[in-house]
């Protein structure tokens, strides 16, 4: 519900709140800069008496003189016939320069207020403020949800690019937004009269004045007893007329002073509605505070990238949703699918499982699973797929499943409950494990044990494919295939090979592009992706998908290079009976594949200047060597590696020894474990703990990557290294500070 | 270019008691380029003392900024006491018509007019013209804003 208030408003508004942004923006500097050219007196130096007295003296036909909020002074004049306005001195009234309010300010603000379209473009313009207020207060509760609550609302933000930049954005931007949009709907109110702003209220023009000669303003009580810092305006009596008052507007009130008696005749002090709209303008302007003008700028400053993101966000969302073609009716379904998705990709999998079993003559219903029925009454069995949205708790279309169970009444079928995450998150799975739990207990019998699929693994859920097919009795195959992303052509430019002494093959290998078009950097660079050209974009860490011929899943690899490298360079150990590493080894050079690069942001050396501890076995070690190669910063990389022979699969052995000397690489250390002194990088990591205590008590991060077994060692071991300092792998990952890419 | 904007008004404020003719008089006030926004305009008539007699026509919608038309809220002015219409942008031309009370010409009555400009200069009086029959036809130029001002009989 959220989520779609959020987006649909985004997308009806998006354009008109990122313009009103924009000009909010560039408005935001005019105060600084006004205050800029300003030096005030200090206050209680100077009345306004004196300083009427010196504008006098110079301006012998001064009108008005008003103080802005930024403290610069304009006095309105005439010279003979010629009206003038002079921005002068604060102390001595000397004229600085002519006051010509900027055409360019003028039309920004207009633009900003009314979109140029007089009452009806200030209308929209209120109607985008108040939109503003409602994205920020519904984006804010998202982030809060998404980071696992408010105390976690700061937290590192995991994700695609676009959506970390979207969420980054907003976190920073979110308190100047609420009060820039907040106060902007404010004076849209007042300005069509809904609120009151208390701003024509004035006080009760004076029926008699004394009509004496006038006094020298010098002495005028009234306007000696005001400070210079305190006013706003000062309007001169005509010369000619002695019946004429001044009439003083301060910061608290406004009033007629008698030029022949020097006393107030009338005062209103500022009522409650204008101090309010007093204070919001203020607010929202800067004016009279320009610090925070520049403050709430940067912050409105982002909304068209906010825009932008999110419209690519909710773009990529929807892209997701498939649509289910010949879903079964609910209660004449054989087979229930119940679905928990947040991003959709979920639901890709529930139509692939519903296409195999409708192709073997089942009835399958699929429906979200906050659509629960209260009972199915021709089902035999139940799918639910669901993955699990921060902390632990529902995804948003499982939202309401738990409340929806409790109320079935409906006689125990098999079940099969699989969770969809990310082996990253602390609480992986954790929303699927709640729901088979909470189907057993009322009392519902496993169709198959409960199934996990890590980062949309099609493997995975092939795997677990069978589990079904076992369990129905009946062949069900499932080639899960996501919707792919346009592929490129790559062409193998060099290969090096490893391992083959000890019957397991591996090789690094590097491909360039197949149109021969050399990467550019900048803006020739984007142009290039734009239209296809040369290598997308990708970066150490980052997954190629590689469509072996003869199959349509996907298989993934880790990426050694990033694309300013001008290649992409993969790790690959041939696989028993492996399709895609069969063939990926048996490649010769000028060969080409058909790959798309897929982001996996939550995998790479966080930001900052921390040592990172790589560890590594096998073809593990093709990111960490990319991460190290990246190293420009020369931050401390620690470096744990496995392989089984030195003189056989030592991958990367000769450029290692180039990074090391070139302090890319800080520490290099090597377990090997088919030769004598047999050791795994385990065994390093607890020969080395007090080192690498060292190093965590100084917030390094640690990267895994590498074969299952392997990383649930490390991970083990680490545990061990960890303990006396009150810490473990786990601890350390749900911080963030242990990031890792098993297969 | 110029814009017109024309407003006839039935002036029952200008109505004296003992008036039974009227004749219809347009009001032509042409605008300085002074570059910013629209001008709010009080166009109104007093007698030769200087007292409020009625308002012909108001520019300007927003009642926060008609304290900037100060000589003519000070005698009096109010937004109900004429036509209204929005404010009128530099360069252009605001022309009225209006029916006056035969009584008003030649005795001395005067019209006024106060502008304001957000962001600029109040001008209250910017432009004084006596409401004579010679006079009409002949342009007077303001102080500020006003480039002149012609009433015609």
């Amino acid at each position: 519900m959220l989520r779609r208030l959020h987006s649909f408003s985004g997308l009806i508004a998006g354009l008109l709140v990122a313009l009103i942004a924009l000009t909010g923006a560039i408005l935001s500097v005019d105060p600084a800069l006004e205050r800029a050219g300003v030096s005030d007196p200090a206050a209680g130096s100077m009345t306004v008496a004196d300083f009427a007295a010196v504008v006098q003296t110079r301006f012998p036909e001064a009108e008005r003189v008003v103080r802005k909020a930024s403290g610069q002074m304009v006095v309105y004049s005439f010279d003979g016939d010629l009206p003038r306005a002079d921005i002068v001195d604060p102390v001595t009234a000397e004229p600085v320069a002519d006051y010509v309010p900027s055409d360019f300010t003028r039309w920004v603000t207009d633009l900003h207020r009314s979109f140029l379209l007089g009452e009806m473009g200030r209308a929209v313009s209120g109607v985008g403020a108040a939109i503003m207020v409602l994205m920020t207060v519904s984006g804010a509760m998202m982030v809060a949800a998404r980071m696992g609550g408010w105390r976690a609302f700061l937290g590192r933000v995991r994700g695609t690019r676009r959506q970390r930049w979207h969420v980054q954005l907003a976190r920073f931007a979110v308190a100047g937004l609420l009060l820039s949009a907040a106060t902007g709907a404010y004076m849209s109110l007042t300005s069509f009269g809904f609120v009151p702003d208390g701003m024509d209220a004035e006080p009760e023009f004076p029926l008699t004045v004394d009509g004496g000669t006038p006094m020298s303003v010098t002495d005028i009580a009234a306007l000696q007893t005001v400070d210079l810092t305190e006013l706003r305006e000062l309007s001169f009596p005509y010369a000619t007329d002695p019946t004429d008052v001044y009439t003083l507007t301060t910061a608290t009130g406004m009033g007629y002073i008698d030029q022949a008696t020097g006393e107030t005749l009338s005062w209103l002090d500022n009522g409650t509605a204008r101090q309010i709209y007093e204070f919001v303008f203020m607010l929202h302007t800067g004016q009279g505070l320009w610090w925070l003008a520049l403050i709430l700028g940067a912050g409105v400053a982002t909304v068209p990238v906010l825009a932008v993101t999110g419209t690519l966000v909710w773009w990529a969302r929807r892209r997701g949703t498939p649509r289910i073609a010949g879903n079964g009716g609910a209660q004449v379904a054989d087979t229930v699918i119940l679905v928990g998705s947040e991003g959709n990709s979920t639901w890709g999998f529930a139509r692939t499982l519903h296409q195999e079993l409708t192709a073997r003559g089942h009835v399958v219903h699929v429906a979200a699973m906050n659509q629960l029925a209260a009972s199915y009454k021709r089902a035999r069995r139940v799918f639910v797929m669901t993955a699990t949205y921060g902390d632990g708790t529902a995804p948003a279309s499982a939202k309401h499943f738990m409340a929806r169970m409790e109320a079935m009444v409906m006689e125990p079928v098999p079940v099969s409950v699989v969770g969809f995450g990310d082996r990253q998150f602390p609480k992986f799975c954790k929303f699927a494990e709640d729901v088979a739990e909470a189907f057993g207990a009322k009392g519902w019998p496993l169709l198959v044990p409960f199934g996990t699929i890590d980062r949309q693994s099609a493997q995975e859920f092939a795997r677990w494919g069978e589990g079904i097919s076992a369990a129905l009795g009946e062949p069900v195959v499932l080639a899960h295939v996501p919707v792919l992303p346009q592929t490129v052509t790559l062409r193998l430019a060099e290969r090096e090979d490893y391992g083959a002494e000890l019957q397991s093959p591996a090789a690094v290998l590097r491909f360039v592009a197949a149109d021969g078009v050399e990467p550019a950097s900048g803006l020739r660079g984007v142009w290039q992706r734009m239209r296809g050209q040369g290598l997308p974009a990708f970066a150490p860490g980052d997954l190629v998908g590689i469509l072996p011929e003869g199959s349509t899943v996907p298989r993934f690899y880790s990426l050694a290079s990033g694309r300013k490298d001008g290649m992409l360079e993969i790790c690959v150990r041939k696989q028993p009976g492996g399709l895609c590493s069969g063939a990926l080894m048996a490649m010769q050079c000028g060969e080409t594949i058909e790959c798309f690069v897929q982001p996996n942001p939550t995998f790479r050396p966080a930001h900052g200047h921390g040592p990172v501890i790589l560890i590594g076995a096998g073809t593990g070690i093709g990111p960490l060597a990319g991460f190290i190669r990246h190293n420009d910063g020369r931050r401390q990389m620690h470096l744990y590696f496995g392989a089984r022979d030195p003189q056989s699969d030592f991958l990367y052995q000769p450029q290692l020894l180039g990074l090391l000397a070139d302090n890319r690489l800080t520490r290099l250390t090597t377990a090997f474990s088919r030769v004598a002194s047999r050791a795994y990088v385990q065994d390093r990591l607890r020969e080395d703990q007090v080192h690498l205590r060292d190093l965590i008590a100084k917030g390094a991060q640690i990267i895994v990557c590498g074969g299952r077994d392997m990383g649930h060692g490390v991970a083990l071991a680490l545990d061990d290294v960890l303990a006396p300092m009150g810490l473990s792998a786990g601890k350390l990952r749900a911080g963030g500070r242990y990031v890792e890419d098993v297969y | 270019m110029k814009t017109e904007l024309s407003a006839a008004i039935i002036a029952a404020a200008l109505a004296l008691p003992a008036m039974a003719e009227a004749r219809q008089i347009t009001i032509t006030t042409d605008l300085q380029s002074y570059g910013g926004r629209g001008a709010y305009l009080a166009v109104y008539v007093t007698d030769a003392a200087g007292a409020y007699q009625g308002t012909l026509y108001l520019a300007g919608h927003k009642s926060r900024y008609f304290r900037h038309l100060s000589d003519w809220t000070r005698a009096g002015g109010s937004a109900m006491d004429g036509a209204t219409g929005a404010s009128v942008g530099p360069g252009r031309t605001l022309t009225i018509s209006v029916d006056l009370a035969d009584a008003l010409i030649d005795a001395g009555y005067e019209i006024h007019v106060d502008v304001a400009v957000e962001d600029m200069r109040d001008s209250p009086s910017d432009v004084v013209v006596p409401l004579t029959t010679v006079g009409a036809g002949t342009p007077v130029a303001g102080r500020s804003f006003v480039q002149s001002l012609r009433y015609d009989m």
